[in-house]
């Protein structure tokens, strides 16, 4: 295949992968408007969330025909959301392979925004599918789902440029360990972010409204669950953000620029970032910063992290991170 | 602690709340040394690290740093005043990084010691009552109690539990080493603090911009250098004495594609002596791959060209000749640069202007720019200045700016700028007899990074030293568990329960898994 045609395979396999995440989101968006009907306690969605204090999962069957048929056409609804998703995942990673192939020389497919913001929602939804049963994600669908598919479609509407070789800078393999561990912490960040705002919504739910509530909300897993899923994505994450940001990001750094840490903008956010999700481990243990006020950090860890991909990219040119520019510019005039 | 301070003997003449000084410093340690003290300064730390991502910073981008000050001139003593173009050497910013040491310290030390007494502890007995933790499980069976705490017993063997017996229960416990892990974590951040200070006390970094060929080259002392960044405790006397000359370089252009004009490649051919009468080596420098002479690495981080432009004065004398340095603006190198020519007669000359490594002319602009980096057309557009170019009164001057405030700038009889254009290998005659310019040649420069790092590999071993310890202290899961078994009627009452005690395990799903595993073997 020639170089044009793997380019024109990863468009058209975005586009695919687009469409699919929307026809899941859809499948999602119907199981729960279906479940609006249905009484909390019962329904599908009990089964897969992890609010089963003890372990000892109380079966209560649903009374009757009307609701029983309800919660199985909600459950086929979510079955098939999720298989879809599957799908949209394999076709997504098709669009990054094809990306890498477009490029001559043949190369990982993250070389600006566009393609970073492809990998990085690739590797949301692949933890998300990949976690599903271990972590009981069912009720997170139609959120991480919306998640990918907008910032998919910002990526191509606004990010979208043309497949170019990588500056000699950023050609090297520290650079493929330091980016892919990069974008799984970012990766797993957003979800852990996700789960924490979800947390606090159904926190203020619960204390505003008790517990007889209606709708999503009502069938989101206990605070505490949630507390934990999040932890629990946010455990995995801060070990690859270390990895990435204070092991391979400065030898990389050394290798390509003298210096392995430069208080470049860049790696200032980068550094806040890890210090902010630092304090929200803290925050965790400590009581007064328990719940509440450690969802909040997990929130701001993520706005950081964001901020420090969009951001610093557009209103920073001090950044010696561009993914666009090209290398090995001289930034100094010696005064003699 | 609190007990400690309420068994001490009441003083007479104290009020209640007043604090003897050694309270009073005990009080601040506990405080200091708190959880919440190191959070707090945690999030202090990044909320402090932001203003050097939005103010230029004199460390990372002199020029950038300096040019913001003159557009800010109001605000600049402010800033400067508060540090905020060195951010991250300032006193309020070591302050926060210092407190949280000294709270970290306060925090380990403590701990190890305790972690250590605990290290051969026994898991403690089972509580009397197991249905009161908020994890448990019970139920009844036919088996004795003996058959059943046995059965527990290598059931949690298998599952590497530290085990001791109780009357009617079995306590286990693991996950020991988590607290190790975590100890290991914040000792190593430590450890890389030490390495980071290392460096920015005892380095140096340094840059030269150096011509390629034969005719030039570095050795590695103070003077040679166009900018020196030293640590605040380094020592010429450390730097080694090592030398190179780039005998060549080659930059692949990319020709095709989105990015044509611009290199893709550059590669240095480098010819060093690690001291004077060491054998010469040759190395192919290249971005991403320093060349490392003992502790010093030397970097690839630039390029530009030099055309060699001479001027005859008015006496036909040769004033100035050899390669000028011009400093590149663009990806496609356009460059800038001046030469100078004191010692010209009548009068001394200067020369300001642009070099163009292919020339071409925007219409929409009117004015020439450079289309490719790579020398197809090369051209020198530059204006004249004559009179006093301000060398003779001995204050150092940039040689890539000239001192116009003594000179005029030469015109045409129409009062336009008189401008010359020369491709290589032309020369022009300048009017009034000042002399003549010629463009004779190009010639190319890299520029060279220099620094000596110590510490960085105590840095590196303190960060994956911490990576480790956080992977323990994140993923072991320290749990206690408790079995009970004991007559009750006709069967045998099984309680087991466990506990968590990192606050984030679901230890629901452990209860569970061992009761399957005792009831398992129970139909077997
Ligand atoms: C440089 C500053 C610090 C950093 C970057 C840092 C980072 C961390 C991280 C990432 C964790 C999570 C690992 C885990 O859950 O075990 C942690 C846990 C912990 N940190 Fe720190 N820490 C710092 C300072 C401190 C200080 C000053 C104290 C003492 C007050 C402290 C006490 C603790 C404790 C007790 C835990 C364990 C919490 C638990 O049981 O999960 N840390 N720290």
């Amino acid at each position: 295949m020639t170089d044009a045609a793997w380019e024109s395979l990863s468009n058209q396999a975005v586009a695919a992968a687009g469409l699919l995440y929307f026809l899941a989101l859809l499948a999602h968006l119907v199981e729960w408007a279906s479940l609006r009907k249905v009484p909390v306690a019962a329904g599908a969605v009990a089964r897969d969330s992890v609010d089963i204090p003890g372990g000892v999962a109380v079966a209560t069957g649903p009374e009757d025909a009307a609701v029983e048929g309800r919660v199985r056409r909600t459950a086929l609804f979510g079955r098939l959301g999720y298989l879809i998703t599957w799908m949209a995942v394999v076709v997504h990673l098709v669009a990054l392979v094809a990306r890498g192939m477009a490029a001559d020389p043949n190369r990982v497919p993250w070389g600006n925004m566009y393609e970073f913001t492809l990998a990085g929602t690739f590797v949301v939804a692949a933890l998300y599918v990949v976690l599903y049963r271990k972590l009981r994600l069912a009720w997170m669908a139609p959120i991480v789902l919306a998640f990918v598919l907008s910032v998919l479609m910002v990526a191509v509407i606004w990010l979208y440029s043309p497949v170019a070789p990588l500056t000699e800078a950023l050609s090297s393999y520290w650079l493929v360990i330091h980016v892919v561990s990069a974008i799984v912490a970012t990766g797993a960040f957003t979800l852990g972010g996700i789960t924490s705002a979800l947390y606090l919504v159904k926190a203020r739910s619960l204390a505003k409204k008790g517990p007889q509530q209606a709708g999503y909300v009502a069938r989101l897993p206990q605070p505490e669950a949630l507390d934990r899923v999040s932890y629990r994505l946010h455990a995995f994450g801060f070990p690859v953000w270390t990895f990435a940001v204070l092991i391979t990001g400065p030898i990389w750094a050394h290798q390509a620029w003298s210096s392995y840490w430069n208080w470049d903008p860049k790696e200032v956010w980068a550094f806040i970032t890890w210090v902010v999700y630092a304090a929200y481990l803290h925050a965790r243990t400590t009581a007064g910063w328990k719940g509440r006020n450690a969802a909040i950090l997990a929130l701001v860890g993520m706005a950081t992290l964001w901020f420090n991909f969009i951001g610093i990219n557009y209103f920073s040119s001090t950044s010696q991170h561009s993914y666009a520019g090209g290398a090995a510019q001289i930034e100094v005039v010696p005064q003699r | 602690m609190n007990t400690a301070l309420s068994t001490r003997p009441p003083e007479d003449d104290r009020r209640p709340g007043d604090l003897t000084f050694r309270e009073l410093l005990r009080w601040i340690w506990r405080q200091v040394t708190s959880m919440r003290t190191a959070l707090v300064l945690l999030l202090l730390l990044a909320l402090a690290a932001i203003p050097g991502s939005v103010i230029p910073q004199e460390g990372v981008d002199a020029l950038k740093t300096s040019n913001w000050q003159d557009d800010h001139p109001k605000l600049t003593p402010i800033y400067e005043r508060l540090g905020l173009f060195s951010v991250y050497d300032s006193p309020w910013f070591s302050a926060i990084y210092i407190l949280l040491m000294i709270s970290l310290v306060g925090c380990i030390v403590p701990r190890t010691v305790h972690y250590w007494r605990g290290l051969r502890a026994q898991p403690p007995k089972a509580p009397r009552n197991l249905t009161r933790l908020p994890d448990h499980a019970a139920y009844t069976t036919t088996d004795a109690p003996d058959e059943i705490l046995e059965r527990a017993r290598a059931a949690l063997k298998r599952r590497r539990y530290r085990l001791i017996d109780g009357d009617d229960s079995i306590s286990a416990e693991r996950g020991y080493l988590r607290e190790a892990g975590n100890l290991v974590f914040h000792l190593s951040v430590l450890v890389v603090l030490v390495g980071f200070a290392l460096g920015g006390l005892f380095g140096y970094k340094g840059g030269v911009i150096l011509l390629i060929g034969n005719d030039y080259g570095f050795a590695n002392n103070l003077t040679q250098y166009d900018e020196f960044n030293p640590g605040s405790l380094f020592r010429a006397d450390e730097m080694e004495p090592f030398s190179f000359k780039i005998d060549d370089f080659d930059v692949d252009w990319l020709t095709t594609g989105p990015r044509a004009g611009l290199a893709r490649g550059f590669e240095s051919h480098v010819t060093y002596q690690t001291s004077p009468d060491a054998p010469e080596k040759s190395y192919n420098l290249r971005v991403n791959h320093p060349l490392s002479i003992g502790d010093t690495d030397i970097f690839l981080i630039g390029h530009g060209y030099a055309p060699v432009i001479t001027i005859r004065d008015g006496n036909g004398d040769v004033v100035t000749d050899g390669p000028t340095i011009f400093l590149p603006t663009s990806q496609s190198l356009q460059s800038i640069g001046v030469v100078k020519a004191p010692d010209a007669n009548p009068t001394q000359i200067g020369l300001e202007g642009e070099f163009y490594p292919t020339v071409a002319f925007s219409k929409q602009t009117g004015s020439y720019y450079s289309l490719l980096g790579k020398p197809l057309d090369p051209m020198v557009s530059m204006l004249v200045y004559t009179g006093d170019l301000g060398m003779n009164d001995g204050t150092p001057q940039s040689v890539y700016s000239l001192d116009k405030s003594r000179t005029t700038m030469l015109t045409k009889k129409d009062g336009t700028p008189y401008r010359i254009d020369l491709r290589e290998g032309e020369s022009v005659e300048l009017p009034d007899g000042l002399g003549t310019v010629s463009f004779d040649g190009l010639e190319r420069w890299n520029k060279i990074q220099i620094s000596q790092t110590p510490g960085k590999w105590i840095a590196l071993a303190g960060v994956v030293l911490s990576l480790i310890g956080l992977l323990g202290s994140l993923f072991i899961r320290p749990r206690r568990v408790w079995v009970r078994a004991r007559r009750d009627g006709d069967g045998t009452l099984v309680e087991v329960a466990a506990l968590d005690r990192s606050g984030s395990g679901d230890v629901a799903a452990v209860v569970d898994e061992l009761v399957e595993a005792l009831q398992r073997e129970d139909r077997s």
